[in-house]
């Protein structure tokens, strides 16, 4: 296939059709609506279930049932609208049905506003709903890496009976860049042996959350754990950049880790030993792989468009072992790469932050920034 | 005395029932309204065909004792789950069993999209004037003055507003293939209810939208009654402020005979 000018949003929904998606429910908010009005003129036309739900809650319920029938099926939105359907991520989750979901993120808490910005973090990361139960969450840094994550996050949905959420920010959903597309799959129904179809000729299934009897419960629970044991196992992705010798590492996620790639590449220019870690999979984390750079480096600088959510899973993941500092722009501000350089620049010259948090001592250096 | 005629069984479990006993208080109608979809689903030959959808209250164990396969959906998201299954699997038959508190209070937006959408789907919705699973709160459809464990005094309609005539609103749209209100009271008005749950299954298999039926019943337990005066007690007090009449039904079914 040629690669052609694509909004992220639109070949993000033209991906999972490619792939084979079979339903699409949602629910129109900034700046994710491209995915819903993309899938509302594609669908149909292929034969193909679009539906435009009453709510996020209700579209969300509907993918519940679709994905209770072993159908390809997922549903998008952005931060607001994302928490509306934190209720049926737990039920999906608990049911052990397979699910894709697309959280373009904006600003918030609250209605916040339709600019870029990475505040789901913990909602998504550590968060999805009440329960003891862990989504795998791909987080593409550009629209190539967003139409190969969403085909492959419904495999990983199939294959693990679990949930997978593609987390992009709002400038990634709106930014056009030029991608390949996928080939056409057409929709092929499955047929997993523990869907519900109508008990035509076998014994008759019910799929549910429900677990009243405890020990029932903790065995579902566990199952839940081993197989996401065995995800951690198998399923970590990240992507290195400029690793050769060196000295600092800089941590960023999506956009922000994009964002700091032109920023370590123009630090390398100027002789700076700096590389980039960009976690593919925030979940699961990296972990083992920050732990290794932290014990070769000399300090780490977290990069991200909110106050340090994934800051502190870098600081687990280091325990210690060297200075880590975080950087981050808020609130549907994008930082420049020129304020993620001066801060690499600063890592190998300045005095780095001993005691306290980083999260404090960045707090002082932004009021300058803005001032 | 030896019998050399051969016995005709008149009356035997519902193949479209699991040999489960259900965990219902002595005295409620659930078991008789289960009943009557069972039997609705062996007439129509519809058991392999059909998909139920329970819902959270009393009636969260139907999935119990349906013998069809079934999924467990959210408080008040039965019409949304109902929906998704729906979609995907047009050929089957599709049917959520809900309360009042799921129906008629969470899950309101649920259900009047599902019907505003002709979504092909029927629904069985148990009007008991209370919530029954959690132990007999005031519920959209308590009525006036009625006392329940949250409204002790009463249902004060100045405070906590009027009762929700579900059936009367769901058949204002469109959508709306079937839409009626039946009782439980008596063996008259259950055999009115039994042929109601048949038209809302066959508007369902006609392709003619949505489909409700919304039967009134009994709580003894929380309404704090023996069972015979709790069916008194629906007759005297919930049929005048729920009339048992069809709402919308679709002129289609009007020259059905069975």
């Amino acid at each position: 296939m040629a690669r052609e000018l694509l909004k992220g949003n639109v070949a993000i929904a033209e991906a999972a059709i490619r792939a084979g998606l079979e339903a699409y429910f949602g629910y129109p908010i900034t700046p994710q609506t491209e995915l819903l009005e993309w899938f509302s003129e594609r669908m149909p036309v292929l034969g193909r279930t679009f539906l435009q739900a009453e709510s996020e809650l209700a579209a969300i319920n509907m993918v519940y049932g679709a994905a209770c029938t072993g159908a390809r099926v997922m549903t998008s939105s952005s931060s607001p609208g994302v928490s509306l359907m934190m209720e049926g991520i737990s039920y999906i989750a608990g049911t052990e049905v397979p699910m894709v979901l697309v959280d373009v993120m904006r600003g918030g808490p609250g209605l916040g506003n339709i600019a870029p910005s990475q505040g789901d973090y913990n909602q998504i990361v550590h968060g999805g709903g009440h329960g003891d139960f862990r989504p795998i969450v791909l987080a593409p840094a550009n629209i190539q890496e967003a139409i190969d994550l969403t085909v492959k996050a419904f495999d990983l949905a199939e294959k693990y009976r679990t949930i997978v959420v593609v987390l992009i920010d709002g400038s990634l959903g709106q930014m056009m860049e030029p991608a390949e597309l996928p080939e056409m799959q057409p929709v092929k129904r499955r047929n997993p042996d523990w869907a519900v179809s109508g008990a035509i000729g076998r014994e008759r299934r019910v799929l549910s959350s429900i677990y009243l009897n405890v020990d029932e419960e903790e065995v579902t629970n566990l199952r839940l754990l081993e197989r996401w044991s065995e995800i951690e196992a198998n399923e970590i992705r990240y992507q290195e950049y400029f690793m050769d010798r060196a000295e600092y590492i800089v941590v960023g996620f999506g956009t922000a880790g994009r964002i700091a790639l032109s920023a370590v590449r123009t630090a390398r220019a100027e002789g700076i030993p700096v590389g980039l870690l960009r976690p593919i999979t925030l979940n699961p984390f990296p972990e083992e792989k920050i732990r290794q750079l932290a014990g070769q480096a000399k300090a780490m600088l977290v990069v991200e468009m909110n106050t340090g959510q994934m800051l502190d899973d870098v600081l687990k993941a280091a325990t210690g072992k060297l200075p880590v500092e975080f950087y981050g722009r808020l609130g549907g501000v994008v930082p420049f790469p020129d304020e993620v350089l001066s801060e690499i620049r600063r890592l190998t010259h300045e005095p780095l932050t001993a005691n306290g948090h980083p999260r404090r001592s960045w707090l002082k250096r932004l009021e300058l920034v803005r001032s | 005395m030896i019998l050399n005629t051969p016995v005709e069984k008149v009356y035997q479990r519902p193949e479209a029932f699991t040999e489960v006993t259900t965990h219902y208080c002595p005295g409620c109608t659930h078991g008789v309204s289960h009943r009557l979809v069972a039997e609705v689903l062996d007439e129509m030959n519809l058991i392999e065909k059909t998909i139920g959808v329970a819902s959270v209250g009393c009636s969260v164990f139907a999935y119990n004792y349906f013998d069809c396969d079934f999924v467990e959906a959210a408080h008040g998201r039965a019409p949304a789950m109902a929906t998704g299954i729906k979609r995907v699997l047009p050929d089957r038959v599709v049917f959520t069993y809900q309360g009042d508190g799921d129906l008629a209070s969470i899950g309101m937006a649920e259900i009047v999209h599902a019907a505003a959408r002709g979504e092909n789907i029927t629904v069985i919705f148990i009007n008991n004037a209370n919530y029954g699973m959690t132990g007999g709160q005031m519920a959209p459809t308590t009525l006036p003055g009625q006392k329940t464990t949250s409204s002790p005094y009463g249902r004060d309609v100045e405070q906590t507003g009027f009762p929700i005539r579900t059936a009367e609103l769901l058949a204002t749209l469109d959508g709306a293939g079937y839409v009626v209100r039946r009782s439980l009271h008596d063996p008259k008005n259950i055999r009115l209810a039994k042929k109601a749950i048949r038209l809302a299954f066959e508007t369902q298999v006609r392709g003619l939208g949505f489909s409700m039926v919304e039967l009134l019943s009994t709580c003894p337990t929380n309404w704090g009654m023996k069972p015979v005066e709790a069916l008194d007690w629906l007759e005297d007090h919930m049929v005048p402020v729920y009339p048992l009449e069809d709402f919308k039904v679709s002129p289609t079914l009007k020259d059905l005979k069975f």
